[in-house]
């Protein structure tokens, strides 16, 4: 199937149709609450709950024998908090720093949710096949009911960052006047995180549990370079989360043996470092550029203090100088002589130059930090 | 215990004390979550060293997927330095990136790769006995004992021969660069000889539980000594035991070695965590409780020195005054009572001579900050102690 084919075939084909709005609703809330975790600097929370959720999906199933995706999913969600919570109070209770917290809880969740799923295999009567796709997800066996799922979480989870928007707002940037002015800022906190969590829960399925960090922090971090303010950042992000989640599915639907989840976060990070590079105001060719007519602003200006030393010399600072005086100083050429004059600083008949009282100014007014006119 | 058994014991041990030794100066250098983004992005290195040579055990793929390894480490310098993100951010984007490639190129080549990402990602011990190192017809024993071997006498010398420029740039980069050593070239080291023990661990118990390795002995080590040395040894401590005990608990649940190893390493921490004697959660939280009603204490008895009229010093005029809960007036009161600080006459509370001495004490050392003037009282109360 060709990318083309794809397009077609997705307003009618009901499975690409399920598959195809679930990645795009999951890229939308995650990118959505990523950008919260960005900007909180929890980026790798993400990673620490995905992998804490493990031995929570492998205990639901346990216990109740069925393979529910929700009920799965409620495991996961359970046992990613009890992940986070852990996480908080060794940092606050202990002196293990945060990066050791989250290396911890993500390996030996990890590993106990491993030592569940080798155990589940084992038994006589299970039947688990389908529990591994946790790992690396299936977004192909995305069903109607995973996708109103998830419809849904998001609705409730816009309707609470709206209602929310102004606290979570000032927590983020700071957190102890949130504090000064009355907030429960425990409460908030606990409220965004438990969202941040959800998402990530919710992504399990579909892009498994090793990749969903990327999707929750790609989005965000590329929305990031393209302005300010937070807003447009959240609704940026939500924007690329859920192109991701589209481009990425109808990318591995037109290819065989391309897993949904891993080609989702390729795309991801081509965003990411598109944005990288061509964001106007952060992005790394636009700040080369600047950088490049600072410096050469910077010689030009050079050259004119060094002309208006020269000038200075003479009662009237217009009189012709021969361009051969600059050879001692080095950093002028023909050219930029030319910008000068387009800039109206000094004129050049033949071999002479000439300051003009503009460039004058200009020149006596350089290091004053003040503007001419 | 058969032999096979013997040598996957083996195996494990010599893989947990590997990974313990990197893992305790990751630690430190709070630099632990890098060794989770190396285990990942090894893959693709994987995958191109075995379309290379075919052998997942061959060195060549070993320092192929090495470089991976430091390559993620410059790359995530590289996007920090930027400017751009932050630096977790960047660990949490390079990463998952490399680690699709990966999964994408083994999926693209499955026919003719004999590579599996669960393999690559979980590891299976039980196996490691059966690729065995043949010399001249001669089995020498399990091929990966021999690798994890090799790796951790490589990092055993290096450890000893660089021990005190790895402390001191691990504990005071300016210092090691003043003294002439340099903290860039120490933290590439620490980076590739952690970068080639993750890749020598995941064929035995996969790259996930290499981290989990890496870190939680050297956590756990770290919540009971503040003394390198003494980490060290309590870590490979910690990782012989979890080797060991792990794979008695597989064999009894018939389960995932490097899981079961995992889940007791867990256990171990979560033990530690829970009841270390300074460090861990039940000590600080009795030691904050204890704080708190010392402080209370203080307040009380500065009260009761400032006011002279029995008003102020009626047993119930307490709850409104300072603002207490009865239930925490009447534990200050009966803690107060107990030190001979107080006298209860008519419900009327009165500083004793003791308490008197001991308000005063307490004042200056409020107003002077100075040490000596607490000394002997730091033998009965948590507060002074610092």
């Amino acid at each position: 199937m060709s990318l083309t084919e794809y397009f077609e075939l997705v307003f009618t084909d009901y499975t690409l149709r399920t598959i195809t709005l679930g990645t795009a609703v999951l890229g939308a809330i995650c990118g959505m609450l990523g950008s919260f975790a960005v900007l909180r600097k929890q980026s790798l929370l993400g990673d620490a709950i995905s992998h804490a959720a493990l031995p929570g999906i492998a205990l639901a199933f346990l216990i109740t024998g069925a393979k529910d995706t929700n009920i799965l999913l409620l495991g996961a969600l359970v046992s990613g908090l009890i992940g986070t919570f852990w996480i908080r109070g060794m940092i606050t209770k202990t002196h293990l720093k945060t990066d050791t917290a989250l290396g911890l809880i993500l390996s030996l969740f990890f590993g106990f949710g491993m030592l569940l799923l080798t155990f589940i295999q084992k038994q006589p009567n299970a039947n688990q096949a389908g529990l591994d796709k946790y790992l690396f997800g299936q977004a192909a066996t995305l069903v109607e009911k995973d996708v109103t799922l998830m419809v849904l979480v998001t609705g409730i989870s816009l309707v609470i960052l709206l209602l929310f928007w102004k606290e979570f707002k000032i927590l983020l940037f700071d957190a102890d006047y949130t504090k000064t002015l009355g907030f429960n800022t425990r409460f908030i906190d606990i409220l965004i995180t438990f969202f941040i969590v959800l998402a990530i829960v919710l992504g399990l399925q579909t892009v498994g549990v090793v990749l969903m960090s990327a999707m929750l922090l790609a989005p965000a971090a590329a929305a990031r370079q393209w302005t300010n303010k937070l807003s447009t950042m959240v609704f940026l992000a939500a924007l690329f989360g859920a192109f991701s989640g589209v481009f990425g599915t109808a990318i591995s639907a037109s290819e065989n043996n391309l897993s949904t989840g891993p080609v989702i976060v390729l795309v991801a990070a081509v965003f990411v470092t598109f944005s990288f590079i061509f964001s106007p105001g952060r992005g790394l060719l636009f700040r080369e550029l600047r950088f490049r007519k600072n410096r050469r602003d910077l010689q030009l200006q050079k050259t004119l203090q060094f002309m208006y030393g020269i000038a200075q010399t003479h009662e009237d600072f217009t009189h012709p100088h021969a361009v051969k005086i600059l050879n001692n100083f080095q950093g002028f050429t023909r050219k930029t002589l030319q910008k000068l004059e387009e800039k109206n600083w000094i004129t050049l008949t033949g071999q002479d130059w000439s300051m003009t009282a503009q460039g004058f100014r200009k020149a006596k007014n350089l290091y004053n930090q003040q503007e001419d006119e | 215990m058969s032999s096979p058994q013997i040598e996957i014991q083996l195996i494990a041990m010599v893989v947990a004390i590997a990974c313990a030794i990197p893992g305790v100066f990751l630690v430190l250098r709070k630099m632990a979550l890098i060794s989770d983004a190396i285990s990942h992005s090894i893959l693709p290195g994987i995958v191109a060293g075995f379309f290379i040579t075919h052998d997942l055990n061959s060195p060549i793929l070993i320092l192929l997927a090495a470089l991976t390894g430091v390559i993620t480490v410059v790359l995530v310098e590289a996007i920090q330095k930027t400017g751009l993100v932050k630096e977790d951010t960047a660990i949490g984007l390079v990463f998952p990136a490399l680690f699709s490639i990966g999964v994408i190129l083994i999926a693209k080549n499955a026919n003719d790769v004999h590579l599996d990402v669960d393999a690559v990602l979980l590891g299976e011990l039980a196996f490691a006995p059966f690729d065995r190192l043949l010399l001249s017809g001669v089995d020498l024993g399990p091929k990966s004992l021999w690798i994890m071997g090799s790796i951790l006498l490589i990092t055993l010398v290096l450890l000893f021969l660089f021990f005190k420029e790895l402390k001191v740039s691990t504990f005071d980069a300016g210092l090691s660069s003043a003294m002439g050593i340099s903290p860039i070239v120490m933290h590439y080291g620490l980076m590739s000889v952690s970068s080639i023990t993750v890749v020598g661990a995941f064929d035995a118990v996969g790259a996930i539980l290499v981290v989990a390795l890496m870190i939680a002995p050297a956590a756990t080590a770290y919540l009971l000594t503040a003394n390198l040395k003494k980490m060290m040894l309590l870590s490979v401590g910690f990782g012989i035991f979890s080797a060991l005990a792990g794979y008695w608990v597989a064999h009894w649940l018939d389960a995932s070695i490097s899981g079961s190893m995992t889940t007791v390493l867990g256990l171990v921490f979560l033990g530690v965590y829970l009841f270390a004697p300074n460090k861990g959660l039940l000590a600080v939280l009795y030691r904050h409780k204890q704080q708190r009603t010392e402080v209370s204490l203080i307040t009380f008895l500065l009260h009761l020195n400032n006011h002279s009229e029995e008003r102020e010093r009626h047993i119930n005029h307490l709850n409104e005054h300072i603002n207490w809960q009865k239930v925490r007036s009447q534990s200050v009161l009966d803690l107060a009572l107990k030190n001979n600080m107080i006298t209860i006459d008519h419900k009327i509370v009165s500083l004793t001579e003791k308490g008197k001495e001991f308000t005063d004490l307490a004042l200056e050392y409020i107003i002077t900050n100075k040490d000596e003037k607490i000394e002997p009282m730091k033998d009965d109360f948590f507060l002074f102690r610092g």
